[in-house]
C-alpha cells in the first residue's frame, strides 16, 4: 500500500552518516514543529481543554488565560500591542480577512487595490475575486531581480487607492521587498499598506511601527508551529483600522472573526514566536553561512544561476536554476532531498512558476529550478550531503538531456524551431 | 505522487542513452517537444538493408515520467520494422509504466518522438512520410 511504503522511506537512516533521509530543504512550504512547541500545547487537548469563550468556569478561565498569553508573543514578534491581533486559521484567512475586510469596509472611500504580481496566491486569488465584486486591481511587476519599481508604485496610486498590498519576503526566490518606502508611499496617498509577511516573520525583524504597516498576514506553521492557525494583524491607533468580518457567528475576536478559538494551536503560535524571538538572530546568522555555502558550490555548476536579488533575501533561501535539466526530473534524481521545483511539471496545471516567469525567467530556466529552504533543524552535515547529491543529479541528467548536448556542441538553442506538440 | 517502480527503474537505470550520427542514411531521428514546455525527446533510430530497426537511442529533457517514456519508447523500438514501430500506441506507454493523467502528454510525445524518427529515415531513403491522423487521448 502506497502510504506505508512512503512511511517506511521517511524512516530509512542512512548507514554510513546519522542523517535521517530523505532530508527536508522545503522549509519554505512548511517546517517541523518545535518538540518545545508540542510540549506547549499538549495540556490544551485533553487537560486543559476548555472553550476559551466560555466565561463562567475555570475550564474557560484557564483556556482564556493561555490564549491572551499567546496573544502577547504574536504580537509582541511583530512589535503590535495584543489588541491587535486576530487569530485565524492560517496566513491564507488572514489574507482574505484584509484585502476582503477592508475592501468592504472602505467601499465609499475608493475601489482601487494595488498589488504585485509575485504574490502568494492567497493575495493573488483573493484579488481575482473582489475584481469580480467591484474593485479595480493593479497588479504591479517586478524588476529581473524580484523588486518591485518604487517610481511605478507612485505612479500606479490615485486617490481611489484603498490598499497597497505588497509581501514582505517572497515565499519561492526568498526577496525582501522595500517595506518601509513602500509603506510611505501608500500613506502619502492616503491608501492602507498591507503585507503578506508570512515568510518573513520570525526570520528577520519585522517591526510594524517601524515599518509603517497597517496590516500583517503570517501563520504558524512557517516558524515550527502548528498548522492551522494564523493571525491578521490590525492596526489601532494611527490610523485606526476597521475590516468587514468575513466570519460571522459569535463575535469572537473583537467581532472581526468569529468562531471558537484553536486554543492548542494558539497556545502552540505563541510559543513559536517566543522561541523565535529568542533565537532569531542566532538562527539566521548560521542559516544565511550554510545557505550561502550551499548556494556558492552549487553554482561551481556549469550553467547554473540564482533566481532573485540576493542581497535583499531572506537568510535561509536559495531558489537556483540548472540548465538544461528539468525540475522535476532533477528532483527525482535528488530523492533524497525534499525540495521543490518551479517547473510546470510539479504543478497541477502545468504552468511553470509565475514568481520566475515574473522575474522574466524563459520557460526552460523556470522549468529547470529548484527551491531549497533551510530551517532551524538543517544541519551542516545534511547540507553537505545535499550539494553532493544535487551536483551528482545535475551532472547525470545532462548526459541525458539533448539541449546540453546542442550547448556543447555550440548550437544555438534559441535558433531552433521547436516542433509543436 | 509517487511514482510507480517502473518509472523509477527507467528513470534510474535508462536504456539506450545516447547518440547517433545523424548524417548517416541509416538513421532516423526525431526531436520533439520545446524548451519552454519542459519536454524536448530525441529519439534515434538505426535501420538494416530490410527496415528493421537494430538500434535506437535517446536523450531526454523532462521529468521523470518524460525519461522513462522516450527510454521505453527504445527498449520497444529495438528489433521492429519501422512499419510495426509506426503503430506503437502512446497508451501503450501509459499503461507499460502506469503513468497518471497529468503525465499522459509524456506517453504523447514518445509517440511523437518514435513517428519523427521514423519519417526522418523514411524522407532520407525516398519514402513518403507517413502522417498521423490520429486525434491523442
Amino acid at each position: 500500500m502506497i502510504i506505508n511504503k512512503n512511511f517506511t522511506y521517511l524512516c530509512a537512516v542512512n548507514k554510513s552518516n546519522k542523517m535521517n533521509l530523505p532530508i527536508y530543504l522545503d522549509n519554505n512550504a512548511t517546517t517541523p514543529m518545535d518538540p518545545r512547541v508540542l510540549d506547549a500545547m499538549l495540556p490544551y487537548f485533553n487537560q486543559k481543554f476548555g472553550n476559551a469563550a466560555s466565561r463562567n468556569h475555570a475550564f474557560g478561565w484557564v483556556a482564556e488565560e493561555a490564549v491572551d498569553y499567546a496573544r502577547e508573543q504574536v504580537a509582541k514578534i511583530i512589535g503590535a500591542n495584543e489588541k491587535e491581533i486576530i487569530f485565524t486559521s492560517g496566513a491564507t484567512e488572514a489574507d482574505n480577512l484584509a484585502i476582503k475586510g477592508v475592501f468592504e469596509m472602505y467601499k465609499d472611500k475608493g475601489n482601487h487595490i494595488i498589488t504585485t504580481t509575485t504574490e502568494h496566491k492567497a493575495v493573488l486569488d483573493t484579488c481575482k475575486h473582489i475584481e469580480k465584486l467591484g474593485a479595480r486591481v493593479t497588479y504591479l511587476p517586478v524588476k529581473a531581480d524580484g523588486l518591485i519599481d518604487l517610481k511605478e508604485l507612485e505612479a500606479a496610486m490615485t486617490s481611489e487607492t484603498i490598499l497597497v498590498s505588497i509581501m514582505y519576503g517572497n515565499n519561492e526566490i526568498g526577496v525582501i521587498q522595500p517595506i518601509k518606502e513602500i509603506a510611505a508611499i501608500a500613506h502619502k496617498f492616503g491608501a492602507l499598506f498591507m503585507t503578506d509577511a508570512t515568510q518573513a516573520v520570525g526570520k528577520i525583524p519585522v517591526d510594524v511601527i517601524a515599518d509603517g504597516i497597517d496590516l500583517l498576514a503570517f501563520t504558524a506553521h512557517k516558524i515550527y508551529g502548528p498548522k492551522g492557525v494564523g493571525a491578521l494583524y490590525v492596526r489601532r491607533k494611527g490610523p485606526r483600522v476597521k475590516v468587514t468580518a468575513q466570519m460571522d457567528g459569535g463575535g469572537h475576536e473583537r467581532g472581526m472573526r468569529s468562531g471558537t478559538l484553536n486554543v492548542p494551536g494558539i497556545v502552540g503560535f505563541g510559543k513559536a514566536c517566543e522561541i523565535c524571538m529568542q533565537e532569531m538572530e542566532s538562527e539566521a546568522k548560521r542559516l544565511s553561512a550554510l545557505r550561502d555555502r550551499l548556494q556558492n558550490s552549487l553554482l561551481e555548476l556549469e550553467e547554473s544561476y540564482v533566481n532573485g536579488n540576493v542581497e535583499h533575501r531572506l537568510p535561509h533561501v536559495a531558489n537556483i536554476s540548472f540548465k538544461y535539466v528539468e525540475g522535476e526530473g532533477l528532483m527525482m534524481a535528488m530523492k533524497d532531498l525534499a525540495v521543490s521545483s518551479g517547473s510546470a511539471c510539479t504543478s497541477a496545471s502545468l504552468e511553470p512558476s509565475y514568481v520566475l516567469k515574473s522575474l522574466g525567467l524563459s520557460d526552460d530556466l523556470a522549468h529547470s529550478s529548484i527551491r531549497f529552504g533551510l530551517g532551524r533543524f538543517t544541519t551542516d552535515e545534511e547540507v553537505d550531503y545535499a550539494i553532493e547529491v544535487t551536483k551528482k543529479s545535475v551532472t547525470h541528467l545532462r548526459e541525458l538531456s539533448p539541449l546540453w548536448e546542442m550547448f556543447k556542441e555550440g548550437i544555438d538553442l534559441d535558433s531552433i524551431e521547436w516542433a509543436e506538440h | 505522487m509517487a511514482y510507480s517502480d517502473k518509472v523509477i527503474d527507467h528513470y534510474t537505470n535508462p536504456r539506450n542513452v545516447g547518440t547517433l550520427d545523424k548524417s548517416s542514411h541509416k538513421v532516423g531521428t526525431g526531436l520533439v517537444g520545446a524548451p519552454e514546455c519542459g519536454d524536448v525527446m530525441r529519439l534515434q533510430i538505426q535501420v538494416d538493408d530490410n527496415n528493421m530497426i537494430t538500434d535506437a537511442k535517446f536523450k531526454t529533457f523532462g521529468c521523470g515520467s518524460a525519461i522513462a517514456s522516450s527510454s521505453l519508447a527504445t527498449e520497444w523500438l529495438k528489433g521492429k520494422s519501422i512499419d510495426d514501430a509506426m503503430k506503437i500506441d502512446n497508451m501503450d506507454i501509459v499503461e507499460e509504466l502506469a503513468l497518471p493523467p497529468v503525465k499522459i502528454h509524456c506517453s504523447v510525445l514518445a509517440e511523437d518522438a518514435i513517428k519523427a524518427a521514423i519519417n526522418d529515415f523514411r524522407v532520407k531513403n525516398g519514402m513518403e512520410p507517413i502522417e498521423a491522423a490520429k486525434t491523442h487521448h
